[in-house]
């Protein structure tokens, strides 16, 4: 099944190795950039923008619905939700003792070196001898327009021949968006808090109350 | 010609990062940001026609959205400390109305 297929990877990957090599350049120095700063709104747009140029690159390999989700989720959605909790905490990064740095570099380190390990074993970029593209891939090719007849292969294996899969994703992720919704309450949609609100301290407190006996109400049918 | 096109945004998308890491003021680190989403979708639309494949130029319009809405967030952040208005009684009721939808 896995007939050997010779294809010029040359040619093909020398236009694009140089723009995938400044890309990674450039995301390596947004890395180490949000690692200096000490401004939390300047590390929450650079989080943004190491979120466009990873999708540029999930873009450049190929990858074009990983880069999507990368750009919605992380420029888009996470980029706010890290600038709402700026807002409930301070805007400067205390400094950190040399002490309580170590420990976390060593585990980044470790997980590194195991995750560069890992890629080892794997075969190299668009090698028609994968065995993501030698077994099943290939009878997917060859069979959908005959099976589903959907011009779209992605299609087909989404809606068709994992729709049950599908379906059950879909199922999980509504069931999730409903209990967090339950968990936050109605009130969260609007913002938490009505516009005219006076701001005395006692009621914020009698708020705050409110809202935990609202979680454990909701927490109790689910 | 679209290599040298695409090695000029590159250069383009370094020079926005270097402002958006040494940039003094917030709203220079905001401009970046929105720039370097601009310098995304051109990159995307470059490689799609530099390795002969402009079937994701749909996929850069819908970036040029996203850029576009994430900006909005980002400012709205800005001017009211929150992405509803709603610390403060004194908004007006008008301003209210407008951003309680979404």
């Amino acid at each position: 099944m896995a007939e050997p297929v010779i294809l010029p990877f040359e040619e093909q990957l020398s236009s694009t190795v140089l723009l995938d090599l400044s890309l990674l350049t450039l995301l390596v120095i947004c890395g180490l950039a949000m690692v200096r700063m000490r401004r939390l709104f300047g590390v929450a747009m650079l989080s943004g923008i190491y979120s466009l140029l990873s999708a540029a690159f999930f873009v450049s390999l190929d990858a074009v619905d990983v880069a999507f989700t990368e750009a919605a989720v992380g420029a888009g959605v996470s980029t706010v939700l890290v600038l709402s909790g700026m807002a409930l905490t301070s805007r400067r990064e205390t400094p950190v003792t040399r002490q309580r740095k170590f420990l976390p570099l060593f585990i980044v380190g470790i997980v590194g070196a195991a995750l560069v390990y890992a890629t080892i074993d794997m075969p190299a970029f668009g090698d028609p001898n994968a065995p993501a593209n030698a077994y099943v891939g290939q009878a997917y090719i060859e069979r959908s327009p005959e099976d589903i007849d959907v011009p779209n292969i992605v299609t087909a294996v989404l809606a068709s021949y994992r729709g049950y899969d599908t379906l059950g994703e879909t199922l999980v992720v509504f069931t999730a968006g409903l209990a967090c919704m339950l968990l936050l309450g109605a009130g969260s949609i609007r913002g938490g808090r009505k516009v005219n609100d006076p701001q005395p301290p006692e009621a914020i407190e009698r708020e705050e109350r409110g809202d935990g006996d609202e979680t454990v109400l909701s927490d109790g049918p689910r | 010609m679209f290599a040298v096109a695409t090695v000029a945004v590159i250069v383009a998308m370094a020079l926005v990062l270097a402002r958006a890491i040494l940039g003094p003021t917030l709203y220079d680190r905001v401009l970046a940001v929105n720039s370097f989403g601009t310098k995304t979708v051109l990159l995307l639309g470059l490689t799609g026609f530099l390795t002969g494949r402009p079937d994701f130029l749909d996929i850069a319009l819908l970036y040029a959205l996203l850029n576009f809405v994430a900006t909005i967030a980002i400012l709205k952040f800005f001017r009211y400390e929150a992405l509803a208005p709603v610390m403060t009684g004194d908004v007006p009721e008008t301003r209210a109305e407008d951003t309680r939808h979404d």
